[in-house]
């Protein structure tokens, strides 16, 4: 009663196939598409800081209130927007990967928001100075961060990789022309902080509208008294607080009939309808723990907004989990120590 | 002693469906943490919708699975090979109850509830933690590599009684 060999086989075969389906969409044979871990990786760079971010590591937490005038309700249902007042817990940050580089020393500023208010109407917000991407693909982003990391042998950005490669993406070309015109501010409360990204906003009716969204400053502020230090910005802002809360204009800008919606490496036109939506205060300044369980995630949407098919914000949220993913890994062994 | 032949329609059917969405789950899980293309949105929703789907399922199984009498092994199974099988069937249990349990627990310590496709929102329990967060997110990581071997262990074994022993056990969940 023993069975012939090729009936083993045939067991072996099953065996292997179930098996190989799993590693294949696991990607232990490879990927042909860039993975999260790899743009992770690439982020983080070859000394990750064990539980920072692995992308705005430098930064601080703050606390503040949004109050709407209700001017956008009747575009989206989003509780936020409606008449009322709603706190969140924010997040200014540097661009970078270093959680103690020189505050002064990032050519991009953040403003990051979390309201929680209930579950369903759950919003987080992530924004960064510049007003458009230089590419519009997570590929093209990539290869942007490769060329723009300092070459390991020699600790210096290589400008001819850099040139190249804006060369081959003429689409960077409003990129390059806003940072050109750029002049970073001396404070947190007096620069522009873009959603880049649009999302669409959708009312009672199920009416949607492709917006893009910015927190524009109320004050001014030229040059920064604490310059010398390492923390310049947030003593600045410190500061400021210790006066007055700081505010911002909460504005929408809509799109137009010749807006594309899913590319963000194009400003619309200044004739597009705005509105501003209220205000985003800022009262105070927290401890790091306010804010370092928030993945500040721009796919964690209420009801009334949606998100667009960009595809730099689609790539976004599987790469936030994963660095989200190894901070929390992190701190759990640094917790159990 | 009555020994049914075959397991009641409705085993199978827990049995085939469960399996169905298992599997998906899996592929789905394993593919959507590497994306960065745009559908990584619509199908960590659908996973988070499934897997909560994939809890009530497997209660509703284990619970009918005291309703009925099983199958019993051939009777000339050596005693290593019957209890490996009840072994492997038992942690294929656990794993069932412990992925969707890690996945909903890794959620709501990021703070987050869980959208049933719009329609209402399942609320978070506990307080939001990047330890807790962290705890949930490895345990459903290890799961589901043990679910995978379980699974492929489970699968060769039953294709083995069909095939090379030709004894009734993989009829009895087939008809
Ligand atoms: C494909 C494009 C992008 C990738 C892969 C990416 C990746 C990341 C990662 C991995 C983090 C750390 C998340 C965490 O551990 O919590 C992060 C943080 C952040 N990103 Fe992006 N990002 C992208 C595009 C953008 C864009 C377009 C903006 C601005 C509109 C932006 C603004 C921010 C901000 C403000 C933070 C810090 C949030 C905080 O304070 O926690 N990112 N990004
Ligand atoms: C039968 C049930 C389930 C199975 C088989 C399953 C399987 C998986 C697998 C294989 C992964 C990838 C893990 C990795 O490669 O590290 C994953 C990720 C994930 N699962 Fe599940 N899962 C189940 C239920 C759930 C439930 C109920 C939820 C939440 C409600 C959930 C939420 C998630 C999330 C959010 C991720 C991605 C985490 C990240 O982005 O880092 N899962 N799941």
């Amino acid at each position: 009663m023993r069975a012939p060999l090729s009936k083993y086989i045939a067991l072996a075969g099953v065996a292997a196939a179930i098996s190989g389906v799993f590693l294949y969409a696991g990607g232990f044979f490879g990927n042909s598409q860039l993975t999260a871990q790899e743009f992770v990786n690439l982020q983080q760079g070859a000394n990750p800081h064990a539980g920072f971010r692995r992308a705005h590591a430098k930064g601080f937490c703050v606390a503040g209130e949004v109050r709407s005038n209700g001017a956008l309700a009747e575009h989206s249902v989003a509780a936020v927007l409606q008449s009322t007042t709603t706190p969140f817990i924010g997040r200014f940050s540097t661009g970078g990967n270093n959680p103690l580089a020189p505050d002064l020393s990032s050519p991009v500023r953040s403003l990051a928001l979390s309201f929680s208010e209930s579950p369903e109407q759950n919003w987080r917000i992530a924004m960064n100075t510049p007003p458009v991407m230089a590419v519009a693909t997570p590929e093209a982003f990539y290869a942007q961060l490769s060329a723009l990391s300092p070459d390991p042998a020699t600790g210096q950005r290589d400008p001819s990789r850099i040139q190249a490669f804006f060369q081959q993406h003429p689409e960077s070309q409003t990129f390059r022309n806003w940072s050109a015109s750029y002049q970073a501010t001396g404070s947190l409360a007096a620069e522009q902080y873009h959603s880049i990204n649009a999302f669409y906003l959708v009312n009672s009716a199920g009416e949607r509208q492709a917006v893009r969204w910015a927190a524009v400053p109320k004050t001014q502020v030229a040059s920064n008294p604490f310059a010398e230090q390492n923390d310049a910005l947030r003593l600045e802002l410190e500061a400021q607080l210790a006066q007055a809360p700081v505010a911002f204009d909460w504005q929408f800008t809509f799109a137009g009939a010749n807006d594309d919606e899913n590319n963000p490496t194009q400003l619309w036109p200044e004739s597009n309808e705005q509105k501003i939506a209220g205000q985003i205060v800022i009262t105070r300044i927290e401890p790091d723990s306010a804010c370092s369980e928030i993945l500040y995630d721009p796919l964690i949407l209420p009801a009334g907004v949606q998100a667009t098919a960009d595809p730099i914000l689609r790539a976004r949220s599987a790469a936030y989990a994963e660095s989200y993913r190894r901070r929390a890994r992190e701190v759990a062994a640094q917790h159990a120590q | 002693m009555n020994n049914p032949a075959q397991f009641p329609l409705s085993a199978r059917i827990f049995h085939w469906g469960m399996a169905a969405l298992i599997f998906s789950m899996l592929l789905a899980g394993l593919s959507m943490v590497q994306t960065l293309q745009a559908w990584h949105a619509p199908i960590v929703a659908a996973h988070k919708f499934f897997g909560v789907l994939a809890l009530i399922a497997v209660i509703a199984r284990l619970a009918n699975r005291f309703r009925f009498k099983s199958p019993a092994l051939p009777a000339d199974l050596p005693a290593a090979q019957k209890l490996a099988a009840m072994v492997t069937q038992a942690l294929l249990y656990i794993c069932m109850f412990a992925m969707p349990i890690s996945g909903f627990l890794m959620v709501s310590a990021s703070g987050q509830g869980i959208n049933m496709l719009g329609l209402f929102t399942l609320p978070p329990i506990g307080e939001p933690s990047l330890v807790g967060y962290s705890f949930f997110r490895e345990l459903h990581a290890i799961t589901a590599v043990l679910l995978m071997l379980l699974i492929v262990m489970h699968v060769t074994a039953a294709v083995y009684h069909g095939l090379i022993r030709k004894d009734n056990l993989l009829r009895s969940m087939l008809r």
